[in-house]
């Protein structure tokens, strides 16, 4: 005689039980996915579920913009003709003097002996949607790894460096934006030259200069531009603008807050540059020690201090 | 059948449920603007058919919905999926005692596990070294209790009858 209940009393588990057990298997994938980064395949498909919905949701929008435009006075498309033709011929003297500009650099990199600089490849793509988490500081585009994106690309808007694509599904790809703690990217002032490396400032929507020394050359206003020596980001592109610096006794490090130049929470067209720079690999030990013994040329010696540098 | 539902309701279709899911999704995709003060749809009609249909709706779908969510959302693989087993156990728990109750002190009983399940991702997020992200974060699952009236008036039409089959 066994006493278990009839059919229509069972319904599985306690549902303590499945707490439990789901909680569980939360866990160890919370753990497995901090830790190892072995679940990134099931990532990708689950993120390839989700991606109907996403470009659902986006539908409507493009929508609504599609008939505000088709709506759109005549007067305004007027107006907005004019205004686009004064800047393609501001852009067109620009570009003049930038092509005659970089014959010019091109011509000095080939006498000092410099590695040509390969044109930067731009592909553009449409922001589908923020991290539903406003603390990660993610945006995901319509691109992925069937248009050819790679992970580590710069992404930029038409202003300077959004931020920069850390992870490749399918058909999307997540940036991770310049105002996240975790970014970091390698900056130039403009007048002065001088390098540093710029963090996220997280929600304030800002970035900070870490590790300036109190006596560092930097103002109020400064422009700050990617110095291009990390071998990521190409050199030259806006970045932020300087805010304020606060040089405190106490501390040996200046407090250099800058504001993003692009509209880094703003925007809804963005640009994946792909730079496939060819630098010279990284000198490992042996051999800088025993250029150190040769001769010391000027180049060899250039070259080390940049190898130093982009660590 | 239930005490605070005056009328006998049909039964629920799963392809309602289905639906209702896909549409809590998009809204939680869209692009909002201050992601901080936007309630958590999913969590929201997790909770509402965990109380309505707790032998259809339960830990597993909210796992699988938290799965979806962490990966188009990008952040670590699981928060959310422990944060909506969570919830949907804490629904599916209370679900007979809200029933009772009318709409505005079921609010106050989901605006607990709205709560309960937001502090889970926020214990997650701290435990993998981000900072506390400031109490603001705590009001979106308020906002989200005080859409449960909505929510629940917007999810049980399909199950309403019409006038003239009411009256006999």
């Amino acid at each position: 005689m066994d006493h278990t209940p009839p059919p229509f009393f069972k319904r599985g588990p306690a549902p303590l039980v499945r707490l439990f057990f789901f909680a569980s298997l939360s866990l160890a994938l919370l753990v497995i996915d901090a830790r190892f980064r072995y679940v990134e395949g099931l990532r990708g498909w689950l993120a390839l579920a989700a991606y109907p919905l996403q470009r659902a949701a986006t539908a409507p929008i493009d929508l609504l913009m599609g008939i505000g435009s088709y709506f759109s006075l005549q007067a305004n498309l007027l107006e907005e003709n004019q205004r686009l033709r004064e800047r393609a011929l501001a852009n067109a003297q620009d570009a003049q003097r930038y092509q005659a500009a970089q014959a010019e650099a091109a011509e000095l990199r080939r006498l000092i002996g410099a590695g040509e600089k390969l044109p930067v490849q731009a592909m553009p793509a449409e922001v589908l949607y923020l991290g539903r988490d406003p603390y990660s500081h993610r945006l995901f585009i319509d691109r992925g790894a069937v248009q050819g994106v790679k992970p580590g690309s710069p992404v930029a808007d038409e202003t300077g460096v959004v931020g920069q694509i850390t992870r490749v599904h399918p058909l999307v790809s997540e940036v991770t934006l310049l105002t996240n703690p975790d970014q970091a990217i390698p900056v130039q002032v403009v007048r002065n030259g001088l390098r540093a490396v710029a963090f996220g400032g997280g929600n304030a929507g800002t970035l900070e200069l870490r590790y300036m020394p109190a006596n560092a050359e930097v103002h109020p206003g400064d422009r700050l531009v990617t110095s291009g020596i990390d071998g990521i980001y190409p050199a030259g592109l806006a970045v932020a603008s300087v805010m304020s610096v606060e040089r405190d006794e106490e501390h040996s490090f200046a407090k250099v807050i800058c504001r993003p130049t692009a509209g880094v929470d703003r925007g809804r067209y963005v640009l994946i540059l792909s730079s496939e720079t060819v630098r010279p690999p990284r000198p490992d030990e042996a051999q800088v020690s025993k250029e150190r013994r040769g001769d010391k040329s000027r180049r060899s010696r250039a070259k080390e201090k940049q190898a130093d540098d982009s660590q | 059948m239930t005490p605070s539902s005056p009328q006998i309701l049909l039964p629920v279709r799963v392809s309602t449920i289905i639906a209702s899911f896909a549409l809590a999704l998009l809204l939680n995709f869209l692009p909002w603007r201050d992601l901080r003060l936007i309630p958590d749809f999913v969590a929201l009609v997790l909770a509402f058919w965990c109380v309505r249909q707790p032998r259809l709706v339960g830990l597993g779908v909210g796992w699988t919905l938290g799965l979806l969510s962490d990966a188009g959302n990008g952040v670590l693989l699981g928060q959310h999926a422990l944060a909506y087993s969570l919830l949907a156990f804490l629904a599916v728990w209370l679900s007979r005692r809200i029933l009772w109750f009318g709409p505005m002190l079921q609010s106050l009983h989901i605006a607990l596990i709205l709560l309960a399940a937001q502090a889970a991702v926020v214990i997650v997020r701290l435990a993998a070294g981000d900072a506390f992200p400031g109490w603001p974060i705590f009001l979106a699952p308020l906002l989200g209790a005080l859409l449960w009236p909505v929510a629940t008036w917007l999810l049980l039409r399909p199950q309403r009858r019409q006038a003239h089959e009411q009256a006999i």
